[in-house]
């Protein structure tokens, strides 16, 4: 086939003009994108009011589908289930009487540590949870991994806010709409959560790799390191995250870095509670002396 | 034979004729709303690839700056930093203007190469500006969905081409 002599327009002074001016508005559009990209660098809530309008027009489309999807999905797996049902039946049973025999155990230990609290005059913070919502979608593409929460600032969500599952913390909010909002997961690239160590209660950092896991750093030189299993939960340091919450487990060790698996997965989760900031504590105070 | 625009004299409408390919591609680019939620990049760039589509079959319809307000409008379906598809797309569509002016053979599987070319910067440029603006994940993430964007063209041309045939059917 012959090349397409689309752009050959002939003699018209018209039609040239406005190939011309074609090129010129492509040109001073891609400076313009550049400039929109270099604004969301350094300041990132600059386009929150038309982010948020956004999120508002395309979460009633997920609202809408998310019953036929869903009944699809488990339509599948319900058929799946039926197969295989009495062995599922028997290690469900084995797991029951583990789990009854660790729930004793754990309200034990619940009922001693309130005692030791209050021998020890200890308040915890209690903070209300803000609105508790449902999860309504993500994003599919792009490296950026997002979550749409069907709630927003109307319900008193606000950027910054963390978002906890039943099973353990799901992210932060990042932008809002008034009836919808966009959660930044703990797995995303851009997400750093300041962790602990259940077992050795040392203060390590999480930091999202994009596919799902998050990264373990240590942030103590020569510390017990970690195993397979350790649990992470926030341990509240520089604010924003409450303490306390689970967030992963670490299913590889490799050296001063481990892989933990967020333990609220986001694709099985239905609800989340949006909490509200831990208050960050105050800069300190830079170092009073003599200025040379 | 095939249908050129100017047989047609005022049938359909103007707006059908020019409706059909913008709507397809925001469309696509929407695709990414339905209610799954996942952990890594699963979905080839849905809006990208009917845009690309549509340029690739028919070079008359779009001037280059229209891949700016349909970039614009899938940066904000998609909650990626506003200008990224922008900016990637225009370039996109600038640089697949010169290949044009290049007196070669064309053929599908030419088109191919230059959507593959296209895929690969738009799907590399996503993530590099993604990086800048607030530290993106793992590169290799990307892998899986470019290769299947790649993979998605030929059906999503083919596509491209029977919404035409439906868009300049009297």
């Amino acid at each position: 086939m012959a090349p397409p002599r689309h752009r050959d327009r002939g003699f018209s002074r018209r039609i040239q003009y406005g190939l011309f001016f074609g090129y010129v508005a492509a040109g001073i559009g891609v400076v313009a994108g550049i400039a929109l990209i270099l604004i969301a660098r350094f300041d990132p809530l600059a386009f929150e009011g038309i982010k948020g309008l956004a999120l508002d027009v395309t979460a009633p489309v997920t609202k809408l589908t998310r019953p036929i999807v869903r009944g699809g999905g488990s339509l599948a797996s319900d058929v799946g289930d039926y197969f295989g049902a009495v062995s599922e039946n028997k290690s469900l049973r084995k797991q029951l009487a583990d789990a009854q025999r660790g729930l004793v155990q754990a309200r034990v230990l619940a009922f001693e540590n309130a005692r030791l609290k209050r021998t020890l005059k200890l308040v915890g913070e209690q903070s209300q949870p803000i609105v508790a919502a449902r999860i309504v979608g993500s994003d599919l593409t792009g490296t950026r991994r997002f979550a749409t929460l069907a709630a927003g600032s109307a319900d008193g969500v606000a950027p910054g806010q963390p978002v906890r599952a039943a099973d353990g913390l799901v992210g932060r909010i990042a932008e809002v709409g008034a009836h919808a909002s966009r959660i930044v997961l703990i797995s995303d690239g851009g997400s750093a959560v300041p962790l602990r160590v259940v077992r050795t209660g040392e203060p390590v950092l999480g930091e999202g790799r994009g596919d799902g896991a998050i990264e373990v750093h240590s942030t103590v030189v020569g510390g017990a390191g970690f195993r397979r299993g350790d649990l992470l939960v926030t341990s509240g340091v520089g604010g924003v995250y409450p303490p306390d919450l689970p967030v992963a487990v670490v299913t590889s060790v490799s050296g001063e870095i481990a892989t933990g698996l967020p333990l609220a997965r986001p694709a099985r989760l239905d609800f989340a509670i949006v909490l509200p900031q831990a208050p960050v504590p105050p800069p300190v105070a830079p170092p009073q002396g003599h200025r040379r | 034979m095939a249908i050129i625009e100017s047989d047609l004299l005022g049938h359909p409408s103007r707006l059908r004729l020019q409706a059909i390919p913008v709507a397809s591609t925001m469309i696509g680019s929407a695709v990414t709303l339905l209610p799954f939620i996942s952990t890594a990049p699963v979905l080839p760039p849905l809006g990208l690839l009917m845009a690309l589509g549509w340029r690739l079959l028919r070079p008359e319809l779009w001037a280059a700056w229209v891949a700016l307000p349909l970039g614009l409008a899938d940066d904000l379906i998609t909650g990626t930093p506003p200008g990224t598809a922008m900016t990637l797309w225009t370039i996109s569509f600038l640089g697949i203007d010169l290949i044009d002016a290049r007196p070669m053979w064309r053929d599908h599987w030419m088109d191919w190469w230059i959507a593959c070319l296209v895929i690969l910067f738009c799907g590399f440029g996503q993530w590099a500006i993604g990086y800048f603006v607030s530290g993106g994940g793992a590169l290799w993430t990307m892998i899986a969905p470019t290769v299947l964007a790649i993979l998605c063209f030929p059906p999503i041309a083919r596509l491209c081409a029977l919404l035409d045939r439906w868009r300049l059917s009297k």
